[in-house]
């Protein structure tokens, strides 16, 4: 029963780090790419029950994430960057096989030497080195993006207690990390090892949320005042971001297959 | 041979004034973030700044279009009275979103970085907002309609990949999926945000 507990309010934790933009809708949303996947249909599992969900969250996040978001901002900037630099560095243990699990191989071989040397020279990653001897900092990868790049479909769009918004596929990533997928996790909470306590786990999760939460703090305050159907904004941007890093495209051109552009120009 | 002159005049002038009014996409983005940047950090008052933010808009984006891409699928089903009071709804709802989100800047540096010519109607300029002390650098793609190249139109931005057109439109269509597609609905959720 533990062990559930703690999978859980890891996968919370993890979930909010990763809670930029999420998604909600009406049924059905019709996202088009261009190459490794087909149109697809992401269908809003019980959207009644999600918008309660999400509405439990934003209270959540108004009485508990963002205070203490606010609060992270009043840190000095060296701390807030460092900080954010070693759980950048730290991300790559789970991007790293995700780089090699999706063919990438020279991304795969840029992380390990990121790793390395940001680890040991930057000093547990607080300082970004490997920048400054060229090696430019990647994309993330996860176990879910892995999944979409193997052509697994998102299956029902809903949003999790505190997690918020998800995809089958996207829950299912996540557990992956549990299973042996995240070394971090394996050295920290998995394993008894001297070197480690299982809280350096959960330090590390949370304040990659916090991190996440502050340096968005006004663009989350924009998409509120400017939403009229927040959860709708929210479940469409989730969607289109994690298609994006699925792509691995920086592709900007996406609305412009959409034949309602086509229509008005005729008009 | 008089008349060959006026006419060698005329055809010079116009072929000038066409090459004079051309303008290219970066350099309109360019224009308009200077602008911007100029009315954002000076000590106008912040309804004044607003007026001017929305002028900008006004001539550069186009407003109408977006309106109707963000409609999908229901825009087929508008009434010639319904499109009027819904173009003149969107404008309001635009001009009022788009200006409360840029008043909060006091000083954005938007650098231009590239530009792509997709085809003869789109080109995509591709720009960096500066990191603050608040907040990240962030990606900002601005996808230009060039139809008529003298007079390119914004019709979306793409913040970090996330196109707002789109999200706009899907959250329109939420609006009118959960209310059985009545249009009367998504006018009252659009006069219900103009006057709050």
């Amino acid at each position: 029963m533990k062990k559930i507990l703690t999978v859980f309010i890891i996968i919370v934790i993890s979930h909010f780090a990763k809670f930029s933009v999420h998604a909600g809708s009406d049924g059905t949303l019709e996202i088009r790419t261009t190459s490794k996947e087909q149109n697809t249909e992401v269908k809003d599992c019980f959207e009644t029950v999600n918008r309660g969900i999400f509405a439990f969250n934003q209270g959540l996040d108004k009485i508990f994430f963002k205070p203490i978001a606010k609060g992270y901002r009043y840190l000095p900037k060296p701390i807030r960057s460092g900080s954010g630099n070693a759980l950048n560095n730290l991300s790559n243990v789970v991007t790293i096989p995700n780089n090699i699990l999706q063919g990438q191989f020279k991304e795969a071989a840029i992380n390990s030497l990121r790793f390395t040397i940001n680890t040991t020279l930057g000093i547990a990653g607080i300082f970004d080195v490997a920048s400054y001897y060229g090696l430019k900092k990647l994309d993330k990868e996860d176990y879910g993006q892995t999944l979409g790049s193997w052509g697994v479909k998102e299956g029902c769009y809903f949003v999790l207690p505190v997690l918020g918004p998800t995809t089958v596929r996207d829950t299912l990533g996540s557990l992956a990390n549990f299973g042996g997928g995240d070394a971090w996790y394996n050295v920290t909470v998995a394993n008894n090892t001297k070197y480690f306590e299982n809280s350096d786990y959960y330090y590390s999760r949370l304040t990659a949320g916090v991190d996440f939460r502050a340096k968005n703090l006004e663009a989350f305050d924009s998409l509120e005042n400017n939403s009229m159907d927040l959860y709708a904004s929210v479940r469409s941007l989730y969607l289109q971001d994690r298609k994006r890093k699925i792509l691995n495209s920086d592709e900007t051109t996406e609305t412009m297959n959409d034949d309602d552009w086509e229509e008005i120009d005729a008009q | 041979m008089i008349k060959i002159k006026i006419i060698s005049f005329f055809f010079l002038f116009s072929l000038f004034g066409n090459i004079s009014l051309a303008k290219e996409p970066s350099k309109l983005i360019s224009e308009i973030v200077n602008e911007a940047s100029i009315i954002l950090s000076s000590s106008d008052p912040v309804e004044a700044k607003i007026i001017k933010l929305n002028n900008i808009a006004e001539t550069n984006v186009d407003i109408d279009g977006i309106g109707m891409y963000t409609l999908g699928k229901y825009r087929k089903n508008l009434k010639e009275d319904q499109k009027i009071k819904y173009k003149k709804l969107f404008k309001s709802y635009f001009l009022k979103s788009f200006s409360s989100r840029l008043v909060d800047y006091s000083d954005p540096k938007i650098n231009i970085v590239s530009e792509k010519k997709v085809n003869e109607k789109y080109t995509i300029v591709n720009t960096i907002l500066e990191e603050t002390s608040k907040n990240p650098e962030i990606k900002i793609d601005w996808r230009i309609y060039t139809k008529n190249p003298n007079r390119p139109l914004i019709r979306d931005l793409i913040v970090e990949g996330l196109s707002l057109a789109r999200t706009q439109k899907e959250e329109f269509r939420s609006i009118l999926q959960n209310n059985d597609g009545d249009i009367n609905y998504l006018f009252k959720s659009l006069e219900e945000f103009i006057i709050k």
